[in-house]
């Protein structure tokens, strides 16, 4: 199982706490796992990327084992750490005031 | 005895103030869904417990909420709202092509007749509708695409259909109001759409005849006469009195008829309000004196009404949708600011008080008489 953080405002939303876990079919990536997310908890579709572009949503980050993935390739291989589930996947809002 | 329920969108948050019919002890509930923008939430008038609301941040998008149960919990709804085929472009703020792009929702109008069709206003512009309470939705894009709409452009607070006016003898009948491409109308449900701005002028175009342009910020009916409208543009108080066909300007003595939002009373057909605003550079009221202007006469003699609202140095703002009117036999008037108070006046607006001094700063208000 892949361990994701999600930022408080979409844990309030899919009304989970501050890990949650996904299982990912095949290769771990940005998008398999962000497929994940959306299939278990529907109610954050479009919150992390365009329900149509797929493209992030400029002010989400995506940060995994202190690395920033989040202007990497959404189809390149997550850590391996990220993958055994030792590490999670931190979804992050950026720092943009308000 | 009946009941209120004052709906509030605020930027960090929604609240719902209840009161009875007398209007003087509020309880005020909230915030709900605290730090997201609330633009609107809006009743269903068939089920007034079905609630609509827009949610949004500049972080995660557009949510879209709905409740059963007049707002005690909320269950996240469908908020995929893709333009019909490719959209195209209409005109950025320099005059080039820019591709249509959702940003969020401005507005509900939940129907009048079915429960569970509910149409929702958006940024850029266009018109979508639900007839399964919100779990999916389809965009009537013959607004978009009757002709004008590469030639639409955004007003300040972004390319919004922001008034949608649902005609309560006419099911087909639908007005809608762009900023800042004007307003349109439709006659078979949303399908086909026709510009009606004959007679609108504003100084920020060059052609005064053109079809769209002007910047609408705000029309408002009356159930017993849904062939006159009356409108709150950028500049200039306006009226219809041919279902949109033409308009004059009713705007007489107001100190400035610059302003966003226009209410008609609930039981007097001719009797309308509005919110000065100093002009399209200074939102705040003129003098730095918060008034209301009530017209008994469908607009052109206005009085002043300030009793119970600050005399002096009051620079908020009242935005398009903050106003609203609620059912009462003594008809009730509310608004709420930017600068989060929401004031109601319990006698047609001869007398107001705050119900709440300190809210985040308030996007909309609309008031449910249960």
């Amino acid at each position: 199982m892949i361990r994701v953080v999600l930022p408080s405002p979409l844990r309030v939303i899919a009304r989970v706490g501050s890990e949650i876990t996904v299982a990912v079919q095949g290769d771990v990536t940005v998008r398999t796992v962000v497929d994940a997310i959306e299939a278990q908890y529907p109610m954050l579709r479009g919150t992390i990327r365009d329900h149509v572009t797929q493209q992030r949503r400029a002010f989400v980050r995506f940060f995994a084992c202190e690395e920033d993935w989040s202007l990497k390739s959404a189809d390149k291989a997550l850590p391996a750490r990220v993958a055994d589930g030792s590490e999670p996947l931190l979804v992050v809002g950026a720092m943009a005031g308000g | 005895m009946r009941r209120v329920r004052v709906l509030v969108g605020t930027r960090k948050g929604a609240f719902i103030l209840t009161s009875d019919e007398a209007r003087t002890e509020w309880k005020v509930d909230g915030p709900h869904f605290p730090g997201w923008e609330m633009y609107h939430l809006k009743g269903s008038p068939v089920d007034p417990n079905r609630i609509y609301a827009s949610q949004s941040s500049g972080w995660f998008g557009q949510l879209i909420q709905r409740s059963d149960d007049g707002g005690a919990t909320w269950n996240t709804m469908d908020n995929q709202f893709t333009y019909d085929g490719i959209p195209g472009t209409h005109m950025w703020y320099d005059g080039t092509p820019h591709p249509w792009e959702f940003k969020r929702v401005w507005h509900f109008e939940p129907s009048l007749t079915e429960r569970d069709t509910v149409y929702a206003g958006v940024e850029d512009a266009a018109l979508f509708k639900s007839t399964d309470g919100g779990a999916s939705w389809h965009e009537l894009s013959g607004l978009r695409e009757h002709g004008s709409g590469p030639q639409w452009q955004p007003g300040a607070g972004g390319m919004c259909l922001h008034t949608i006016v649902l005609d309560p003898t006419n099911a087909d009948r639908i007005y809608v109001a762009i900023s800042a491409a004007g307003a349109f109308r439709s006659n078979d449900g949303g399908v086909s759409w026709t510009p009606i701005n004959k007679g609108l002028r504003s100084g920020e175009i060059p052609d005064q005849d053109s079809d769209v342009g002007h910047c609408v910020h705000r029309i408002a009916m009356h159930p017993s006469n849904p062939q006159r409208l009356f409108m709150q543009k950028h500049w200039d108080v306006m009226r219809s009195d041919n279902g949109g066909d033409s308009w004059h300007e009713v705007s007489g003595n107001l100190p400035s008829d610059f302003g966003f939002p226009i209410a008609v009373h609930a039981h007097e057909p001719e009797t309308i309000y509005v919110v000065p605003i100093t002009s399209d550079a200074h939102h705040f009221p003129p003098d730095g004196r918060l008034r209301v202007y009530r017209s008994r006469t469908g607009g052109d003699v206005w009085e002043e009404l300030s009793n119970g609202l600050p005399p002096q140095d009051c620079y908020v703002n009242v935005l398009r949708d903050a106003m609203a009117v609620d059912d009462c036999d003594s008809c009730g008037i509310y608004f709420g600011t930017t600068g989060g108070q929401v004031y109601v006046s319990s006698d047609s607006g001869d007398h107001w008080m705050p119900i709440v001094h300190d809210l985040p700063s308030v996007l909309s208000v609309e008031v449910q008489t249960l």
